[in-house]
């Protein structure tokens, strides 16, 4: 009898949570629309990422924070109306089915896979896949030199995988953050840090690795940063206008080039500023 | 339903070979593990207090840092500062540097099983060893261990269930293995994100399962009836 009630209690809560796993982004849209009449917005950034979406105490800086207060801004919400969310790589697509977030200006790539999933507004910067090596290194000037060399990455990343495709001769180190592989980079265990070059920039740019290491400049991959919205989002028009603003106006120059100072990088500027996609 | 089938088609032979890793990497710790483990635990009830300290400063030490810290220390100090090289190979150098953190962490667990085992002996079995002349070795060797590892089989299985998951935190030290994948699928297929985390933990729970299965069923018939 006892052991029955149980089994009835586990299956019901197993119920619910499919239950609740469906819903979620079928109700996500009521919520999203609503915008709740101007009050705040909630935006998701990487927290952990120097020089593009960082926090210190309660203050937020770089690029993506930069962008994300612009275009918030020109949304209509000041900048105390901006409640900032953290939002990890893996959580990204979460966040925003389950309204989570209003949006999300996290390094995040435009892809097919994700547009499953989530709507993307922009993209406002256009990344390649760089190499970020020691100040001294005179050697490396693109993957090709690696072979037989120690690069770094992180586990999962697209980076990780795409040198593996292109360059299995080289050694890859998989590490769980960027900055367990600077600090191997320093010592003298890799020879290369790879992912998006603004990110390396952004590194690079931190107080503590100042003059230590610098971007080599010879991007390999495409990677396009599009603000992440739900599916059932109607603020991608406002938000592409607001980005074209922000290239107009020259914001959008200062951003990058505040984030970056020092590191004697420049992005690609055939490629950049990008012009926004379509929305859907 | 095609989109997973898909993530089969992309990742299937991926996922089966780190997940064998995984296992690889359990096999290996596991053997080490269970003979430091049994060392330290003969340590902990030995009559020489110098080695009683030893194994009590080593199982406080290692059972309360994290393996996550254990894992990364092996590679960014063992790797990045000492450049220790463990094989030829540069993949392989990272497997055995896990393996041996793994073994560090799990031995403390494993000898504290053991040592429960110990705890289950009465304390006349002891005496009466010391009693027909045996010294501490062979005491131990013919009376002791024999009964306390019977004793133990139910929580040193559970040891090893936990070094089966802990396998993962490999990761940490840049070894090719499930979890790796699982971050991979994650990243690249969204579409199916949830789906991932299921199978991943399926491939476990088929793992896990018949180990808690069969070492209950050891633990119950081999137990010393007293």
């Amino acid at each position: 009898m006892r052991k029955n009630r149980i089994a009835m209690a586990s299956m019901a809560a197993v119920a619910a949570l499919t239950l609740s796993a469906c819903g979620g982004s079928d109700e996500g849209g009521t919520g999203g629309e609503g915008s709740e009449g101007g009050e705040s917005v909630r935006i998701g950034i990487k927290f952990d990422q120097p020089g593009l979406g960082f926090q210190e105490g309660d203050t937020y800086t770089g690029f993506d924070v930069d962008v994300a207060k612009y275009v918030a801004n020109e949304l209509g919400y000041s900048e105390d109306q901006i409640e900032w969310v953290s939002a990890p790589s893996a959580n990204r697509e979460t966040l925003l089915e389950t309204n989570g977030v209003d949006m999300i200006f996290a390094t995040y790539s435009i892809t097919d896979e994700r547009k499953e999933r989530v709507a993307f507004a922009g993209p406002y910067f256009h990344a390649g896949q760089d190499l970020l090596v020691r100040e001294d290194e005179s050697e490396i000037a693109g993957p090709e030199d690696l072979e037989g060399k120690n690069l770094c990455s992180v586990t999962g990343s697209t980076s990780a995988t795409k040198v593996k495709e292109l360059h299995p001769g080289i050694n890859l180190v998989e590490q769980s953050g960027y900055a367990d592989c600077l600090g191997l980079l320093e010592t003298g265990g890799i020879d290369a840090v790879t992912t998006d070059d603004i990110i390396l920039a952004g590194l690079a740019a931190t107080e503590a690795n100042q003059g230590k290491f610098k971007v080599v400049g010879n991007p390999f991959s495409d990677e396009r940063y599009g603000v992440g919205l739900s599916q059932d989002s109607d603020m991608c028009e406002d938000i592409n206008a607001a980005i074209q603003k922000m290239y107009d106006d020259g914001a959008w120059e200062e951003a990058i080039s505040a984030n970056t100072e020092g590191t004697g990088y420049t992005p690609n500027d055939e490629k950049n500023p990008p012009e926004p996609d379509a929305c859907a | 339903m095609d989109a997973y089938l898909s993530l089969w088609e992309t990742y299937g032979p991926q996922m089966l070979s780190t997940f064998w890793t995984n296992i690889q990497l359990t096999f290996w710790a596991a053997i080490a593990s269970v003979t430091l483990g049994g060392f330290l635990a003969l340590m902990r009830i030995s009559p020489i207090p110098s080695l009683r300290w030893f194994g009590t400063a080593y199982v406080n030490i290692f059972r309360n840092t994290p393996l996550t810290i254990i894992m990364t220390f092996g590679v960014l100090v063992l790797f990045g500062v000492f450049q220790v090289q463990l094989a030829s190979d540069f993949n392989l150098n990272f497997f055995r540097i896990a393996i041996i953190g793994l073994t560090i962490y799990h031995a403390a667990f494993f000898c504290e099983a053991i040592r429960s085992g110990v705890n289950t002996v009465p304390l006349g079995q002891a005496e009466a060893a010391r009693a027909i002349g045996l010294s501490f070795l062979p005491a131990a060797r013919h009376v002791i261990l024999p009964q306390a590892l019977r004793g133990a089989i139910a929580p040193m299985g559970n040891t090893l269930i936990a070094l089966i998951k802990n396998s993962t935190v490999a990761t940490a030290g840049s070894v090719a293995e499930i979890s790796g994948t699982m971050k991979t699928m994650i990243e690249f297929r969204p579409d199916v994100g949830i789906l991932v985390f299921l199978t991943v933990a399926a491939f476990f729970v088929i793992v896990v399962i018949p180990i808690g299965l069969l070492s209950t069923y050891l633990s119950k018939k081999l137990a010393v009836a007293r």
